[in-house]
């Protein structure tokens, strides 16, 4: 049959694919998860729990599950007003814009988390003016949430800016005629449209949000059981010589990972299905009618 | 019912209508004919509300309409490309307008049921609103496409090359179908289109543009025996 031959390569080709591919992935992701599991329990389960179960390792956990929350949301919030907004309108300083949010990604972690100790910390410019109101942000809370805003900022508007763009204005222009305000062109047309995109997003930000070692490293000052999140708590314990509890530690934070992935496989399995039953409820009731 | 006057339009350093005068009395059948690019569909949607006009001004119903939103013209656009909400069903995707409604206009859900059906079946499309947009054939999005804006109850209804990318038989139907609303409705209708032939079949009357000016403006009837030279003459191929 003509047409066929054009994309069947040989046999043993599409085996050395498939042969290579599974390499790849056994070697750079199944490996290494399999290393952290395995390093954790080659103590015991005992001192695992321990390892995770001392005050400093709660408070490494609380911290960090602390700064995703209030992370993510403020994100999440500024990836979709800036798709939103460089997709519906042509102002001043839009491409500039668009180019800016790149830049989080373009520059070292460390450098990030310089440029907040440089601004607020007690030699920076700010410092002065933040330590006359008792205002702590270097060494503190609130520095390390700048610091992973900063640096997981692009997460989200990166999703839906090329997919918002390719999808275009019409069904948004056609909400509008129908008589629907600027709220509800958003929350009925436009969000739906991008919602995998943005759980993706989502998602991407909040793993990052919870790894993030370089800028946060930089701002917390290493104050154990203060400003220490599991990253840093993890490089503590390895630093100590405690390998099993820097590996429990990482397993923990895998299976937060994982868990997100799970997370949201599982909403968007739900989504789907009560779609299909949205779709069998009108079928219904048109039939009953 | 509706006037444009000295409308002109400018994207940047392009200047699509250059101020234009037209005058569009209530239940009539208009159509825009011309090239591409001659400004037909910026008309559209000048009177609807999706562009603002870079001087002169727009009336609909003897009031000035420059300031109003779209939705608060009483214009139904039907979409070149029929921008139906992919994510909802046929039936949500005519209940839109009803819905973005305050609560009480529309007689609650069982009033926006009956409405709903009322408007799939007027469009010849009952059974079908548990059906996404993508489970439909071309001929069927650009039914729901109009009972979407017709939910509304507009007294404007415009359509942009609405019969654009359909096969032959299905525009011929749809053009019978368009008509008969139109003069059972009360409507003022206006549609653009580049076809010459669909235009003159379809509207009491077809304006003629071309560069951004009105070149011609008769009724069918005259362009088609009088002035069958001249609407060739006015109006270039679009290579021109």
């Amino acid at each position: 049959m003509p047409g066929e031959r054009g994309i069947g390569e040989p046999g043993w080709a599409r085996a050395a694919l498939v042969l290579a591919s599974v390499a790849v992935f056994a070697v750079m992701l199944a490996m290494p998860l399999a290393v952290v599991f395995a390093e954790a329990l080659s103590k015991s389960w005992r001192y695992a729990l321990d390892a995770l179960s001392n005050p400093d390792a709660l408070a490494a956990i609380r911290l960090t599950v602390l700064v995703a929350l209030i992370v993510v949301p403020l994100n999440t919030a500024f990836g979709l007003a800036a798709a939103w907004c460089t997709v519906h309108f042509r102002f001043p300083g839009r491409a500039l814009l668009v180019a800016l949010i790149e830049l989080p990604f373009a520059v070292s972690p460390v450098i990030s988390g310089m440029v907040f100790v440089l601004l607020f910390g007690r030699q920076g410019w700010l410092g002065p003016l933040l330590a006359a109101h008792g205002i702590e942000i270097v060494f503190a809370l609130p520095g390390i949430v700048l610091a992973t805003i900063f640096v997981t900022l692009p997460f989200v508007a990166r999703q839906l800016m090329p997919l918002m763009q390719a999808q275009g204005t019409d069904e948004e222009e056609a909400a509008l005629t129908l008589g629907a305000g600027c709220w509800q062109v958003f929350r009925r047309v436009t969000l739906p449209k991008v919602r995998w995109a943005l759980l993706t997003g989502m998602l991407l930000c909040n793993a990052r949000a919870m790894g993030e070692f370089g800028a946060v490293s930089v701002v917390s000052g290493h104050i154990r059981g203060v400003t220490d999140t599991m990253p840093l708590h993890i490089q503590i314990l390895y630093d100590d010589y405690d390998i099993a509890g820097a590996f429990a530690m990482s397993a923990l934070l895998a299976c937060l990972a994982l868990a997100t992935l799970a997370l949201r496989e599982a909403l968007t399995w739900r989504a789907r299905r009560a779609e299909e039953r949205g779709a069998q409820a009108v079928l219904a009731t048109a039939v009953a009618a | 019912m509706i006037r444009l006057a000295g409308i002109t339009k400018s994207f940047g350093a392009t200047r699509v209508l250059d101020r234009l005068d037209l005058h569009i009395p209530p239940r009539s059948f208009v159509g825009l004919l011309g090239p591409s690019g001659s400004g037909k569909t910026t008309i559209l949607r000048l009177i609807a509300g999706l562009e603002q006009a870079t001087d002169g001004g727009i009336e609909i119903g003897g009031r000035p309409a420059d300031r109003l939103r779209p939705g608060e013209r009483g214009v139904g656009f039907v979409f070149q490309s029929y921008a139906l909400f992919k994510h909802m069903t046929v039936f949500e995707n005519v209940a839109f307008g009803l819905r973005v409604r305050p609560r009480r206009a529309c007689g609650g859900e069982a009033g926006i049921r009956a409405a709903v059906e009322r408007l799939l079946a007027l469009v010849r499309l009952e059974g079908l609103g548990p059906r996404l947009p993508a489970q439909l054939s071309g001929g069927q999005r650009q039914r729901v496409a109009l009972a979407r804006a017709l939910a509304v109850e507009p007294r404007i209804l415009l359509l942009d090359e609405p019969f654009g990318a359909l096969d032959q038989q299905v525009r011929e139907e749809l053009r019978g179908h368009l008509r008969h609303l139109h003069d059972a409705l009360g409507m003022t209708t206006v549609f653009v289109s580049h076809d010459q032939e669909e235009a003159l079949a379809l509207a009491d009357r077809v304006v003629v543009l071309n560069r951004g000016r009105i070149a011609a403006d008769a009724v069918p009837s005259e362009l088609r025996l009088g002035g069958a030279g001249r609407i060739h003459a006015t109006v270039p191929a679009p290579a021109a």
